[in-house]
């Protein structure tokens, strides 16, 4: 976005009229990528829809517009969505609940309270601080990277609205079962015990600026931070899935990674743990494993694995809980995404 | 003299942070030092949730962002 798009959103009337220009242009480019896509494949580039390269390409052509153009406006809306909450004001909604409602409450409030992982300590004690009690702090820890606005748009997008459902649901499934699960084993000797010493300040920054203006600033901004660090991911994964949908021979996957096989689930969840990506990278890869009879549970399950649980966020909340801890908390969430993988692929 | 303090655990965000605040600092020529707070506990008393979070004269002025050095310079007095 350059520096005119933003200062044009001045008054609150214009950021209105702007945002409509651009969902009605979005629509009109969107409806025409399927016509230009085969156009330039086939037609300009002469390439046989039949052969391997022809059909790798018109796929890269078609999907690469498809899935950034989703990818933005997803995550603009749930830019725009986030600038309604703060963590302060998380924490005010979730101090004094109880278990159950509260896991609940604090899972969904997970998914679009703007945070960066860097900040799950800060956040760990401030809730912890507060009286919000452990498991349902957890909920909130597991549900914010496990419901990932990026991973909903590329599910959206290459798999259509049911899937991406699926795994909004399942995501805050296994995130308010965790944490339930992990409040009910009355871990708190296992946190660090300074954590509970620190004597939380009241909320201190001054509001930001709200108001449609603020809001439409807000969205903008994340897009420009999100999809400005992850759009290189996302074609890379969409060259992989492009060179696997030409190339890879029909069902070579059912084998290893098919239904029939129910020690893949918990297989994928294991390899998928210690794997660092974002959900820009994989969810393409995954979309072309199941083109080729890999199971949808089993590739889901993977996903939610390598970007809901990883060894970096872990070692950073190290700082505040012990091991035993930690090794339930990602013992009870690899359970979860294991079921969740077995009950798919048992339902579809 | 402006007391500026960049508080977060030392992640990306925080850094560049720190980066932009000094530069708005230095381009608006006032005087001043610039510090961070890493301490995460320090942190959760100073009332930020969010980090990276920027502190001027004592007051917490943003959390959970990185302003443009033009708009922390606005923040400056």
């Amino acid at each position: 976005m350059s520096a005119g798009a933003t200062g044009a959103l001045r008054s609150p009337r214009r950021a209105a009229g702007l945002v409509l220009a651009g969902l009605g242009a979005w629509v009109a480019v969107y409806a025409a990528l399927g016509p230009a896509a085969g156009w330039l494949a086939h037609g300009l580039m002469r390439l046989d829809p039949a052969s391997p390269l022809g059909s790798a390409v018109a796929f890269f052509l078609f999907e690469a517009p498809k899935v950034l153009m989703l990818l933005v406006l997803v995550v603009f809306a749930v830019g725009v969505v986030r600038s309604y909450f703060t963590p302060a004001r998380t924490r005010a909604l979730l101090a004094g609940r109880r278990e159950a409602t509260g896991n609940v409450v604090a899972a969904a409030l997970g998914t679009v309270t703007p945070f960066c992982s860097c900040s799950a300590v800060p956040l760990f004690i401030g809730f912890v601080a507060a009286g919000v009690p452990l498991g349902v702090t957890l909920s909130f820890l597991i549900a914010a990277p496990m419901v990932n606005e990026v991973a909903l748009a590329l599910l959206l997008a290459l798999f259509g609205w049911k899937v991406a459902a699926l795994y909004l649901a399942t995501g805050l499934g296994i995130a308010i079962g965790s944490g339930f699960v992990l409040g009910r084993l009355r871990m708190e000797r296992h946190v660090e015990s300074w954590v509970y010493e620190v004597e939380a300040g009241g909320s201190a920054v001054a509001t930001e600026a709200a108001g449609l203006s603020g809001r439409a600033r807000a969205g903008l901004d994340a897009v420009r931070e999100i999809v400005g660090k992850v759009w290189p991911w996302v074609l890379g994964g969409i060259a992989v899935g492009a060179a696997i949908h030409g190339w890879v021979p029909r069902d070579v996957m059912a084998g290893i990674l098919g239904e029939d096989a129910w020690w893949s689930v918990p297989a994928a969840v294991l390899l998928g743990v210690p794997m660092y990506s974002n959900a820009a990278g994989i969810v393409p890869v995954v979309h072309a494993l199941i083109e080729k009879g890999a199971a949808l549970g089993t590739v889901l399950a993977f996903m939610m694995a390598v970007i809901g649980l990883s060894l970096p966020e872990t070692v950073i909340l190290r700082k505040v809980l012990r091991p035993p801890l930690i090794a339930a908390f990602l013992g009870i969430v690899a359970a979860g995404i294991v079921a969740v993988g077995l009950v798919f692929n048992l339902l579809l | 003299m402006t007391r500026i303090e960049v508080l977060g655990t030392g992640c990306a965000k925080c850094e560049a942070l720190y980066a932009s605040a000094e530069r708005a600092a230095r381009e608006k020529g006032i005087a001043f030092t610039i510090e961070k707070v890493v301490d995460p506990a320090d942190i959760v008393r100073r009332g930020v949730l969010a980090t990276p979070a920027l502190a001027i004269d004592g007051e917490i002025r943003i959390a959970g962002r990185v302003p443009s050095s033009d708009a922390i310079k606005a923040l400056l007095p």
